[in-house]
């Protein structure tokens, strides 16, 4: 008799989400979100426009806008639930915002140099971001699409996150300009060009188009609709299946037991 | 005496802005303070309190400095030959000035004019010659040195035909002096084709009363930018400088920034008179109320064809129990004029500060690099000296939540 013994898998989270309500606007987004994210791992989540994808990055980011009604967010056995912004930043959660606010009178060069313990080594490499001649303007103001999220990339370079939440890192970024972006997407979750760092960074990827997907290794899939986690499978898979059938289908056929 | 009519009534009449002081409680400061012949060997504190509204001691990369301690000269040098620096009264020995004196100030305009013109007071006179161009700047320096004494100077400066200058004035009070008054007299010509940027750095003691008169008249196609800052705690501040533009194509900016801090009373307002075709003029201000008053006025007159003009007055407002006003006005008396303004005033930001306490700055941090951002953005070229006062400035003001 052939016993088979399945090797012991040792996950270790880096975050952990549990039963999350979180409010916005005075309305409940997210209805009990349970999550894992393994450490060094990369996560997409899916899911219609309204389904809460935004506020779940900004509840575990900490934006004030975002009121947790109940449940819990550990970060690297830490509880962060309702620990301000600048100690989750410090602990190692960074965040590539949509549409970030103008900073009106804030340069560039002035964050990066107030964020980076290396910051010459930032500004240097601006041009690597086409972000040379933007390093004393006033972050966003007049920004394109492309030049918002090529500015985000070079704030998260300095910030050196371990844990990255990246909200629609192609959107609004125009044909020529999304391969800067993947790359330099690349680089932040892998460290560097050469991709040689010990410790992969986690992610969590918010996409609609799944373009960033060409760019980064993504592991695990999740959509979300109506504020809870319905589907989950491996990305590639799941995003052709939301191309041909839809969320609907997709969710009805997906289903799985979380 | 220079001055020849009877302004006496005029001694009672107060200002049509700010809080009233009473004059006769101050006694007027002597006019024959200490010479200092080399700036270096002035006293620490002089030298301290120079450095602090951006007056250089040595007097390198300047064109030339004049000192008043109370209400006379203390100090006066010369680094260039394309400009003229000394004391009024000496100037008033030296040639007539009729044509300036009185000219763009009413002395009947209040009971500090009025107190200045019956002093006879003394002040600088800068005159930039004729097509010159004088290449560093020209410091002054006001001190007020004893309490309970009023300080009154009447300055004229002179940009001749196509000559450009620029002119860095600091005023303050000695260390230990509490309640002053200071009143300051400063007409301004600007020649045809000349060229004037005016920076005014105020950092006077927390129970100085500053009553500055200033106005400014412009020739065809000259130019005048003005800067003033006030950054430290004060008692009152009221001042309305104004610019006539008399000249065709002439211009002028004035830019303001401004913290009121708890107990300090500042009206503060810049005035434009467009009476050439083609005159432009944009007047700017940055103001934050900690909880003090904070008044801040702009006016512009179209009286010319072409006139070009904006105004803008955005105030912060970090903290309760102050009053943040802002009177943004407009007057035309001509069908070809285009003036806009914009005002607000308002909180900062709470997005602006989360997205950079994401990146790791304390809620602290960002709010400071917020405000020094909204401050610094009120003046063009604003000298590094000067964005280190205002990061010491918000430092200290203890803005976060």
């Amino acid at each position: 008799m052939n016993i088979y013994f399945k090797p012991l898998k040792v996950v270790i989270h880096l975050l952990k989400i549990e039963n999350l309500h979180a409010e916005a606007g005075g309305k409940e987004i997210l209805k009990g979100i349970d999550l894992e994210i393994g450490d060094g791992r990369t996560c997409v989540l899916f899911g219609p426009n309204g389904s809460g994808k935004s506020t779940l990055l900004a509840a575990i980011m900490g934006l004030g806008h975002c009121k947790i009604t109940k449940g819990r967010i550990i970060y690297d056995n830490t509880d962060i639930t309702g620990m301000p912004i600048d100690e989750r930043a410090k602990l190692g959660i960074g965040m590539m915002m949509q549409r970030p606010p103008n900073l009106v009178g804030v340069k560039l060069r002035a964050l990066v140099n107030a964020v980076s313990d290396d910051a010459d080594a930032v500004i240097k490499k601006a041009d690597e971001f086409r972000m040379d001649g933007f390093l004393d303007r006033d972050i966003n103001v007049g920004f394109s699409g492309g030049e918002i999220k090529r500015s985000e990339l070079m704030q998260l370079t300095a910030q050196r996150p371990k844990f990255v939440l990246l909200d629609e890192p192609e959107s609004g970024v125009d044909l020529e300009s999304i391969g800067l972006v993947g790359k330099k997407v690349h680089e932040l979750l892998c460290g560097g060009p050469q991709c040689n760092s010990p410790n992969n960074v986690s992610a969590l990827v918010i996409t609609h188009t799944g373009q960033i997907l060409d760019h980064i290794g993504a592991d695990d899939a999740y959509i979300l609709v109506d504020g809870k986690i319905k589907c989950s499978g491996r990305p590639m898979g799941l995003l052709k299946d939301i191309r041909e059938r839809g969320y609907r289908e997709c969710i009805r056929c997906g289903m799985v037991k979380m | 005496m220079r001055n020849g009519k009877d302004v006496s009534a005029s001694l009672k009449k107060k200002a049509a802005y700010g809080p009233d002081v009473n004059i006769d409680e101050f006694k007027v400061g002597t006019y024959a303070p200490e010479r200092i012949g080399d700036l270096s060997d002035a006293s620490d504190d002089v030298k301290e309190r120079m450095a602090n509204v951006g007056v250089v001691p040595c007097g390198a990369s300047r064109s030339g400095t004049i000192l008043f301690l109370d209400n006379g000269p203390s100090h006066v040098s010369r680094g260039s030959d394309d400009v003229e620096i000394m004391p009024i009264r000496e100037a008033a020995k030296r040639y007539d000035l009729s044509e300036y004196l009185w000219k763009a100030v009413d002395p009947g305009k209040d009971k500090y004019t009025s107190k200045t013109y019956l002093e006879d007071s003394d002040g600088y006179f800068i005159r930039a010659k004729a097509g010159r161009h004088v290449k560093d700047p020209v410091q002054t320096c006001m001190i007020i040195n004893r309490s309970r004494q009023m300080q009154n100077v009447h300055n004229i400066i002179i940009v001749e035909e196509n000559a450009s200058l620029e002119v860095i004035t600091g005023c303050t009070t000695n260390k230990h002096v509490n309640e002053s008054l200071h009143v300051g007299v400063s007409e301004t010509f600007i020649k045809d084709g000349g060229s004037l940027t005016f920076t005014m750095i105020h950092n006077w003691g927390d129970a100085t009363h500053v009553r500055p008169r200033s106005a400014t008249i412009l020739g065809k196609n000259a130019k005048f930018v003005n800067n003033y800052v006030l950054l430290k705690p004060v008692a009152s501040v009221q001042s309305y400088p104004a610019a006539y533009l008399n000249g065709e194509g002439a211009s002028a900016k004035y830019s303001s920034i401004c913290l009121a801090h708890e107990g300090a009373d500042i009206d503060f307002g810049s005035l434009v008179e467009m009476n050439a075709p083609g005159t432009s003029a944009e007047i700017v201000s940055r103001s934050i109320t900690l909880g003090g008053r904070m008044i801040t006025r702009g006016r512009l007159i179209g009286n010319a064809a072409g006139a070009k003009a904006h105004l803008e007055c955005r105030s912060l407002v970090l903290k309760d129990g102050g009053l943040t006003l802002a009177i943004p006005e407009l007057e035309s008396s001509v069908a070809d004029v285009e003036m806009t303004h914009e005002a607000a005033v308002g909180k900062i930001a709470r997005d602006q500060v989360e997205y950079l306490m994401m990146r790791g700055l304390t809620e602290d941090e960002a709010v400071g690099m917020i405000v020094r951002g909204f401050l610094e953005g009120g003046i063009n070229g604003l000298p590094d000296e000067l964005k280190d006062e205002i990061d010491a400035a918000i430092g200290k003001a203890n803005l976060g939540s």
